[in-house]
């Protein structure tokens, strides 16, 4: 850049420059980069829709409805793979959420100061472990000992429960629905547990004082006064944890046995789900349609995590005031 | 919790922790509020306890399982077919090394011109549009960003699984990571220091360069690094696009090896072998990007999630 008296500008007339040319470029530039963003995201969108046409068309609604996965036969039908979506995600959010709330709670509301910090870190670096990793410990650590300890025990003590009963019926073979949904707990706590401690910790103090005045015990202050103020923002968490399981791979992947051709009610069955699928498949995709029938289960799990991810962005957006950021 | 209520009688004075909190009356519906209150505390120390738990268990277990694969060969040489003794993932480790870098070479300078726009510029509809899709491509399954480029640069461009094309899905991986970080630390930078150099006369663009980002440039290493770590661990993605490979490539253009691929290629093998590699291939990629964690949380004080 030269100095002022030898700029363009300086030499127009009277008036001090208005525009500094290097203002502009720059401004030009990182708005190009701002643009990358949406450009990834539409084209993304449009060329999954563009390359899954051929096996939508070809397959119709029952794409979506049907179990048959015949690459030979050119029939698919991806219910099988959306149900052990939806089903594992269900299991590691009904094992994962309440325990990352009772964790998030206990490092916003009981713990001592010093404890607080090395703790959390602790939490948070459970979210810092590659997937793959959370695969391999699953794969030779937690499947064997599901197999062996966990799913026997179920079976025996809740299997013959009528309803509930039948989540836990036949062979107990560790790599399953089961074991899946336990890694994907375990993967989704720290996202779940990190977002709620922000929320309960932004609760205002007057709510706390509230009903400690009125002789409210600990517990009751929090269930009465600061869990129905950050109910919103919890359910965000929850919803972007449910998020991170729709979309995990490799964990689920190396658990879950990779093999089905029905939807059955109990979790002891092997299963796949969409991400699993398409890691499973990709590579055998020798015809048109068969890839653009792989490409057309990632184009479900784009919606379907996107939709999702859409509604918790909404709603702890809400809790903390309006989108952050937003400068005035 | 009613029996609870019978098993402490309301003539016996409480026992003296609880009766700090009862006020002298310790009658039965008090005493039972404060057992719920004992229980939940109880109940909120155990979740805690369980995270622990499972963190210490799986570090524990990939450090005991791990250690007994690294030797020399282990860093340096190229894996060998079942059967042969020795060998190592050597082109695993170069290929991680590559794919990240040049990853990062495309998302960081991505993410932090979309951080600078975000913070200096960002306002009105657009801003609000790249903000909302900053979140979404965060939100996307990294397998589908692996679907996205398989189809466009394995299957249409380059027409075999290549280095690039992990590059790329990486690269995508880690813009909402460094834009995130970044434009939360560029806030942080007080107005007055903008004011200041823009009252010397000094052009915005200036300012931004040589006053506001190296202001925030803890944070600009910290999303950097913060993103090359988790970019590293990614493995969905790579297997759709770079697929793997057993011999050390230089050209990103063919099928390359990365560290996580060849854990999960190790793992699922019926050999004891290369169960004992992938542990070990384990212990190196969690090694790695625990003390990158560690030292960036250490020297900047953020936090660990992009």
């Amino acid at each position: 850049m030269t100095s002022i008296s030898d700029h363009p500008a300086a030499h127009r007339g009277p008036r001090l420059r208005r525009r500094d040319v290097g203002d502009q470029l720059f401004r030009t530039v990182v708005t190009a980069f701002a643009a990358l963003p949406p450009l990834i995201i539409v084209g993304l969108t449009l060329l999954l829709v563009v390359d899954s046409w051929p096996a939508l068309s070809h397959s119709g609604l029952s794409f979506v409805t049907t179990t048959a996965w015949d690459p030979v036969h050119l029939e698919f039908g991806a219910a099988h793979y959306v149900f052990g979506t939806l089903m594992t995600s269900a299991v590691g959010l009904v094992l994962g959420a309440p325990v990352a709330i009772g964790a998030a709670l206990f490092l916003a509301e009981y713990a001592p100061k010093w404890l607080r910090e090395p703790v959390a870190y602790m939490v948070e670096m459970l979210a810092v472990i590659p997937s793959i990793i959370y695969g391999l410990w699953g794969f030779f650590v937690l499947a064997p000992l599901m197999r062996t300890y966990v799913e026997p025990f179920l079976k025996d003590y809740l299997g013959p429960i009528p309803v509930v009963g039948a989540l836990f019926t036949g062979p107990a073979i560790g790599r399953d629905m089961l074991t899946a949904g336990v890694i994907l707990a375990i993967m989704i706590l720290p996202t779940i547990a990190a977002i709620s401690r922000e929320i309960i910790a932004a609760v205002p103090d007057q709510q706390r004082e509230g009903m400690i005045g009125l002789g409210a015990t600990k517990w009751e202050t929090i269930a009465g006064a600061v869990l129905p103020y950050a109910r919103g923002g919890i359910i965000g968490g929850v919803m972007l944890g449910l998020g991170r399981a729709f979309g995990e791979t490799m964990a689920v992947t190396m658990v879950i046995g990779n093999a089905s051709k029905a939807i059955s009610p109990s979790l002891f069955n092997p299963g796949y789900t969409m991400a699993s699928a398409i890691a499973n498949q990709f590579n055998e995709a020798d015809s048109e349609v068969y890839f653009s029938a792989v490409v057309a289960v990632g184009l479900v799990l784009l919606v379907v995590s996107g939709v999702v991810n859409g509604a918790a962005r909404l709603l702890v957006w809400r809790v903390a005031k309006g989108p952050q950021g937003l400068r005035i | 919790m009613g029996e609870e209520t019978g098993a402490l009688p309301a003539a016996q004075p409480a026992p003296l922790p609880l009766r700090r909190f009862t006020r002298g009356a310790a009658g039965g519906p008090q005493t039972r509020r404060l057992l719920i209150d004992r229980a939940t505390t109880v109940g909120v120390v155990l979740c805690t306890a369980a995270a622990v738990f499972v963190l210490s268990a799986i570090l524990l277990h990939v450090l005991a399982n791990g250690a007994g694969a690294l030797n020399l060969a282990f860093f340096t040489e190229r894996p060998l077919p079942i059967g042969e003794v020795g060998g190592g993932v050597a082109p695993a480790l170069l290929g991680t090394l590559m794919m990240v870098g040049v990853a990062a070479l495309m998302g960081v300078p991505t993410g932090i011109g979309t951080a600078v726009y975000l913070s200096e510029y960002g306002r009105g509809r657009f801003a609000t549009l790249v903000r909302f899709t900053i979140d979404l491509i965060a939100g996307v399954p990294s397998i589908v960003v692996g679907v996205f480029v398989w189809a466009v640069l394995v299957r249409s461009v380059v027409g075999h699984f290549n280095g690039l094309a992990g590059s790329v899905a990486l690269a995508i991986i880690m813009v909402p990571i460094v834009t995130r970080t970044v434009e939360e630390v560029l806030r942080l930078v007080p107005d007055t220091l903008r004011e200041a150099s823009l009252g010397l006369g000094i052009p915005r663009w200036k300012t931004i360069l040589a006053i506001v980002v190296p202001t925030a440039k803890s944070g600009v290493i910290t999303g950097t690094v913060l993103s090359m770590a988790r970019a590293g661990g990614e493995t969905a993605p790579l297997l759709l696009t770079a697929l793997g490979n057993q011999f050390f490539n230089f050209d990103l253009l063919q099928p390359t090896a990365s560290l996580p691929v060849q854990i999960y290629n190790y793992a699922v093998a019926p050999y004891d072998d290369w169960h004992t590699k992938a542990w070990g291939a384990a212990f190196v990629l969690i090694v790695v990007i625990g003390l990158l964690s560690f030292i960036t949380r250490r020297v900047t004080g953020g936090s660990l999630r992009g």
